[in-house]
């Protein structure tokens, strides 16, 4: 059965469900320099140069999953040791260079980088070359290449770059926390802080939800994540972890969706604010955006806030695809309603811990939402969703203009046309992800089909209109 | 004032809790009853084969958007002092 995209994820995996074995067991104190001797037993070695340096590793896993550097503030963490320090030398002309006649990389080069030697072969003049790519684009044998880190091709915001020491070093002044660098980099060397402990504790100390009750928000890309089991199954096994209830971050987007549609069409021009990481990229990269930035809660801390009102001691942990989230929950208007943050990696370790399969559960129920806030989890679903919030309000004479932009260089382009005061529209629909909150970078898998398990999903939804779906959350404020 | 809490987990939704809410609020804004009932909801009552469940203060009922009337006639209303 395949769970995961990457070796790198399994091994993660491996490293978070050993943690919540021993945490669950209450010996993790005791055990846990054991750790990498249990996922590495011993033998050739099939990660790196010797089992010793694997092991090393492995024990700076089992740190971040037991939530990493404190002094840090980011949840982003790069595990120095891993990090294979990748040649970065940008572009270089291979041996498939031919020593043509043409030259056409020199005709584009626009500081005339490039020599050719005896043998006609080209030389780009490293001193001289600005890494602007014209020479590559050009070349027909596809002979210049551009050596470039996979965790820097990673970050569009270019939060990471090289310490003097040769490993990978993350700016926590730009980063926004998405996790593209934790998705993309091939040795695994950075890696989002896990917060599976603090969750196993909060389960623990609540007595069998006894104490207080503790609430799971599911965002709704799990309907394209554990899809080798019933979406009801895995209801199911969140609920026998210990759970007493899971409730759909769906149901809060239809409430996003439904104010924010109006606020829209009151101010005129409005960015979202679904996604921390675009949030946190706004505040970072484009302060004077901000103040553009939908009032919103995001849907996950506006459900979140809900439930705390019908019950006010009870615990909210957000299961998600998202690694921006882990920051988000810590944030000041945030804290009071999520109480911690995993990803759906985590939940798949957290499930495999207790040796809960999934595939042989009952199928339990999640249904709250309507079709539109169900389909936030993918790029464009939001935009749909705040048209149908202003069809919903009868505000008809309002034109929207929605301008849906997933990915960092697509959010960037829309921000600075923004703020030239040039938009290509009048909403802003920001995901950090490509793809949308399906391609988060703490999702099992991330695959084409994706984006229809989440349509699907959406179709599934016993409520057709925003309205219907979120009339329960004004019982009482109306009445 | 009598509190009415009515479950909105996904179980007690799928079974009609929206139905119940709205039979509800319709119910008691017709008995012009306003200032002597707060309707609340709730997720999970933890009852979720009795669904919809709904509590009269801490007292628990089963009820159907079918049902609703005769819920508000038989229980509410001679509970309202």
């Amino acid at each position: 059965m395949r769970k995961f995209d990457t070796k790198v994820q399994y091994l993660k995996y491996k490293v978070l469900r050993a943690v919540a074995k021993h945490a669950w067991k209450g010996d993790l104190l005791e055990k846990v320099v054991d750790i990498p001797k249990e996922i590495i037993p011993g033998g050739t070695p099939t990660m790196r140069c010797c089992i010793y340096k694997e092991r090393a590793i492995l024990a700076e896993r089992v740190k971040i999953a037991m939530g990493g550097d404190k002094s840090n503030p980011n949840v982003i963490e790069v595990i120095d040791i891993a990090c294979d320090e990748c040649p970065a030398s940008g572009y270089q002309v291979s041996d498939a260079c031919r020593g043509c006649l043409a030259h056409r990389c020199e005709d584009v080069c626009p500081k005339d980088a490039i020599t050719f030697d005896a043998q006609h072969k080209a030389h780009i003049d490293k001193a001289k070359c600005i890494n602007c790519g014209r020479c590559a684009q050009a070349c027909q044998y596809s002979a210049i290449i551009n050596r470039k880190r996979p965790c820097e091709n990673a970050c569009k915001i270019k939060a990471i770059s090289m310490a003097d020491t040769g490993e990978a070093k993350i700016d926590n002044n730009k980063c926004i926390s998405c996790g593209a660098c934790v998705y993309q980099c091939p040795f695994g060397a950075i890696s989002d802080k896990s917060f599976i402990l603090n969750v196993i504790d909060i389960i623990n100390k609540s007595d069998d939800n006894s104490k207080y009750k503790v609430y799971a928000v599911v965002a709704p890309s799990i309907a394209s994540n554990f899809t080798y089991a019933k979406l009801g199954q895995v209801i199911t096994g969140i609920e026998k972890l210990g759970f007493f209830h899971v409730v759909e971050a769906a149901l809060g987007a239809d409430m996003v969706a439904y104010s924010e549609s109006k606020e829209l069409a009151e101010k005129g021009f409005l960015t979202s604010s679904c996604c921390p990481a675009f949030v946190d990229y706004v505040h970072k990269s484009f302060p004077k955006m901000v103040q553009h930035v939908s009032h919103n809660l995001s849907p996950a801390a506006t459900i979140a806030k809900y439930i705390k009102e019908t019950d006010p001691k009870c615990k909210i942990v957000f299961i998600g695809p998202c690694t921006a989230k882990k920051m988000e929950f810590q944030l000041e208007h945030v804290r009071p309603y999520i109480d911690s943050v995993i990803t759906f990696e985590e939940l798949q370790a957290l499930f495999d811990s207790r040796d809960i399969d999934i595939t042989t559960l009952e199928e339990g129920v999640l249904d709250n939402a309507s079709y539109y806030g169900r389909i936030f989890a993918r790029s464009g679903g939001l935009s749909d969703a705040v048209a149908q919030g202003l069809k919903e309000h009868g505000l008809t004479d309002f034109e929207l203009k929605a301008v849906p932009c997933d990915g960092i260089e697509q959010c960037r382009t829309a921000l600075l046309k923004a703020q030239a005061g040039k938009p290509d529209g009048n909403f802003i629909e920001g995901m950090a992800c490509v793809g949308g909150c399906i391609g988060g970078a703490g999702c099992l898998t991330h695959e084409a089909k994706n984006k229809a398990d989440v349509d699907k999903y959406g179709r599934q939804a016993m409520e057709k209109t925003i309205s219907d779906a979120i009339s329960v959350y004004n019982i009482g404020k109306d009445n | 004032m009598m509190k009415i809490t009515v479950c909105i987990g996904s179980s007690c939704h799928l079974k009609g809790s929206r139905e119940v809410v709205e039979g509800l609020q319709k119910l008691i804004s017709e008995r012009g009853l306003k200032d002597s009932i707060e309707l609340a909801g709730t997720f999970c009552l933890g009852q979720c084969q009795t669904g919809v469940n709904v509590l009269i203060g801490e007292e628990r009922f089963s009820v159907t958007p079918d049902t609703v009337t005769e819920f508000f006639e038989k229980d509410v209303l001679p509970r309202i002092k």
